[in-house]
């Protein structure tokens, strides 16, 4: 028996009905537009072409997807049903379980889904060109980024709004839900590693960087003691408060920089700044959440839609021309910003903005005890993943629009571009693009800094790049060195927020998974047993970071790919959870839907994975290096940046260590894959609907009508 | 005119609302409207308490922040 969706004509996530045919004719139009865009930006051969050429096609697309993919799968696939009851209506509490307006939820998911990710990734995807990536942010999120989002939003929805962790279990088995919890532990400790890598990156012999970030803690403990004795709850107060002394501490960075003694004291090496953030990672998580974390957290919030807002207005009024070419002979792999070829490396490198496996863990936390209507989710899940694709396409046109020289200097090792001006323009000569000393001079002076040259990571990068089109629409070159500056803080502020929080998180799920084999680790009312968590939590990823650090490759080249390969592993488990759930509905005609987008992730992910483990090229494979290191260390010989026998011993371990990492993910993702199919098989056996949805209840005829 | 000054009120107060939502604080009134009209018996928070309520919720527990 199967059970017909119970369809409601119009749902409200819908846009008004086409029936007329200027409708009709209108939709035409639009995806002519879209196509003549797409050609613009495809057929350029050689011509540079203006950054509102990619706006337009990415608009066109992602709204004909949402107008007609996410409709698709609303109604025929799902079968939304706008008369259900949702957990927001079930357990209203007016705390966790709110029916929150769909415009007002929107919000508060994007805000909850948007990080560093979308932006890094794209920046480092353009060593390739700018096509390739802007062709898998697009098809990526219609097809797979978005999808996942909006099914694992509607699964917890219909199951009283329960963890990702949960619905494994309830759907998969209890064995699978462990499994996943914890590669889901291993994918935060990799997180912030590489978050944390981003801020050394950016504010290592920056003096005025490094001020404006650490101004922001006393900033944050003001603001965080004035809204909680001073003017309790008071967000808005407060906010703007410490956004005034903000931007004040970014002009007093200039001063810092230009008094010598203030210089050195903010000047730091990376080792230095790995080392406090370490120690800051470990203090700030055991504080009192309300005194720093809570209102640093205000800070970067509002920043980051405000910012993300302001390069979206830039990138449209300014229209600034595209650089780097739409392809660069780097998509065979030899590229000096990460290795690799671009199957699989690329997807994996710009993994969040075209599909991010976290995602599901927000689509099944706050986001889904608020939906006010089922009919919402389509607009939330769906649409707030279309606005982070947009997000990313916005920082590929800012890396794109710096000279294509300038952003090899900036994006490749230190080994292979030496430390000078000249040495840099030397080797990137050699690859075929033109600049010169001046050039790379030119530009760190433009942004106020000693050197551009290896400041890898991306942040450096965007930040440029913002710069670029920021001052090119308000304040010219006077204030270019500012808007560098202002965009370094944006992202400093959000990671090391993300650094505070994610630590915090980390220390919860470690607790939680350790608790079911020594009980009083699990108790969060302990001091002890969260101390120590803690520091697990600290130790795991300053281990990372600090191997990251010395890496001269630049650390990015290493944890870059496994980051992307954890978070391309959780979309591969999320999306298997939406095809078992699928077959379970008996839905299996369109089982497609999700069983495509999860094989393509989980060959992306293996082969990628099996690459970093077994690649014969040391700056691929983790073990060809290792070897590389013991050969020469039983030769008696030194390679960078080891100085002593113990360091090289020390670099074949990190080896070791980061292939096993590969390895867990691989064996994660494939039992993953074997619990699924051994739930689909079961749902295709019976004839009956299988899903462990909450009954249904209808929803309350005033909640509905008040729609 | 009357119901366009409306209607940019109204998104006012949505945005405000959400811009409060992102950081994990919904809104008061419907707390207090909610625990009125269905647990009259029971004590309501003052909006201080409430908002220290939802501060240690958000911080507290399990979901960290996205990449």
């Amino acid at each position: 028996m199967t059970v017909l969706p119970r369809l409601i004509d119009p749902l409200p996530g819908d846009m008004p009905t086409m029936r007329h045919l200027s409708a009709k004719l209108g939709w035409l139009a639009f995806s002519i537009l879209g196509a003549c865009a797409l050609a613009v930006v495809a057929l350029q051969h050689g011509e540079p072409i203006g950054a509102i050429w990619i706006v337009i096609a990415t608009v066109c697309v992602y709204t004909i997807a949402y107008r007609f993919y996410s409709r698709f799968i609303a109604r025929r696939v799902l079968g939304l049903d706008a008369t259900r009851m949702t957990p927001a209506h079930k357990f209203n509490d007016g705390l966790d379980y709110v029916p929150t307006n769909r415009y007002v939820l929107f919000g508060h998911h994007f805000a909850a889904i948007a990080g560093a990710g979308p932006l890094v990734g794209p920046i480092l995807a353009a060593q390739m060109g700018y096509m390739p990536g802007m062709l898998w942010l697009l098809a990526g999120v219609v097809f797979a980024g978005a999808v996942q989002d909006f099914i694992v939003l509607f699964i917890s929805t219909r199951r009283d709004g329960r963890s990702l962790g949960d619905l494994i279990k309830s759907e998969l088995g209890q064995v699978p839900g462990m499994i996943a919890l914890f590669g889901t532990f291993f994918i935060m400790l990799i997180l912030l590693a590489v978050l944390a890598l981003i801020v050394v990156k950016a504010l290592a012999e920056s003096p005025w960087g490094t001020f404006t970030v650490a101004a922001t803690i006393p900033i944050a403990l003001l603001m965080g003691v004035y809204a909680r004795f001073i003017r309790p709850g008071a967000i808005g107060e407060v906010s703007l408060m410490g956004f005034a002394l903000l931007m004040l501490s970014i002009v007093a960075g200039q001063y810092v920089q230009e008094i010598p003694s203030m210089a050195a004291l903010f000047t730091l090496t990376g080792e230095q700044l790995t080392w406090m953030l370490i120690g800051y990672g470990f203090v700030a998580s055991v504080l009192p959440v309300w005194l720093l974390l809570a209102p640093r957290d205000y800070l970067s919030t509002f920043l980051k839609i405000g910012t993300i807002v302001g390069l979206a207005l830039g990138v449209i009024l300014v229209s600034p021309t595209l650089k780097m070419p739409a392809f660069t002979q780097f998509t065979d792999g030899s590229g000096p910003v990460w290795s690799g070829s671009l199957f699989p490396f690329l997807f994996i490198t710009i993994a969040c903005g075209a599909v991010s496996g976290f995602h599901s863990l927000i689509a099944s936390g706050t986001t889904p005890k608020m939906i006010r209507n089922e009919g919402d989710a389509r607009f939330i899940g769906y649409g707030a993943m279309l606005m982070e694709s947009f997000v990313a396409i916005m920082a590929l046109v800012a890396a794109s629009t710096i000279e294509p020289g300038v952003y090899f200097a900036m994006n490749s090792p230190a080994a292979l571009l030496g430390t000078t001006a000249e040495s840099a323009a030397q080797a990137i000569a050699q690859w075929g693009f033109h600049v010169t000393p001046e050039m790379i001079v030119q530009t760190a002076q433009d942004v106020g800094e000693r050197t551009v040259i290896s400041r890898t990571g991306g942040a450096p990068t965007l930040a440029v790049g913002m710069a670029q089109i920021l001052s090119d629409a308000i304040g010219g070159r006077t204030l270019m060195a500012f808007w560098y500056h202002f965009a370094i803080l944006f992202e400093a502020l959000f990671i090391l927020t993300a650094v505070d929080a994610g630590t915090r998180a980390g220390r919860f799920m470690l607790q939680d998974l350790l608790g079911s084999f020594v009980p009083w680790m699990g108790r969060t009312d302990s001091t002890l047993a969260s101390l120590l968590a803690t520091a697990v939590c600290v130790a795991g990823w300053g281990y990372f970071l600090y191997q990251g650090v010395v890496d001269p490759l630049g650390g990015i080249n290493t944890l870059w790919p496994l980051f992307g390969i954890s978070n391309q592993m959780l979309a591969g488990i999320a999306l298997i959870l939406c095809t078992c759930v699928l077959f379970k509905m008996k839905r299996d005609r369109y089982a497609w839907v999700t069983l495509v987008p999860a094989t393509w992730v989980m060959v992306c992910t293996q082969t990628a994975a099996w690459q970093k483990i077994f690649d014969a090229n040391p700056r691929i494979g983790f073990l060809a290096h290792a070897d590389k290191y013991r050969e020469a260390l039983a030769e008696g010989l030194l390679l960078a940046p080891a100085q002593s026998a113990e360091q090289m011993r020390q670099v074949v371990f990190n080896d070791y260590v980061n292939a096993s990492l590969a390895g867990l993910f691989m064996l994660v993702l494939a039992s993953m894959l074997l619990f699924g199919l051994r739930t689909a098989l079961r749902a295709r056996r019976t004839d009956r609907v299988t899903t462990r949805e909450a009954p249904f209840q209808p929803l309350p005829a005033d909640a509905a009508a008040g729609h | 005119m009357r119901k366009n000054i409306d209607l940019v009120a109204t998104a006012v107060r949505r945005l405000r609302q959400g811009m409060r939502l992102m950081v994990g604080v919904p809104r008061y009134d419907a707390y207090v409207e909610h625990m009125r009209t269905t647990h009259p018996d029971r004590p309501v928070m003052s909006y201080p308490e409430f908002f220290r309520e939802r501060q240690e919720a958000r911080y507290n527990g399990k979901v960290g922040r996205c990449c």
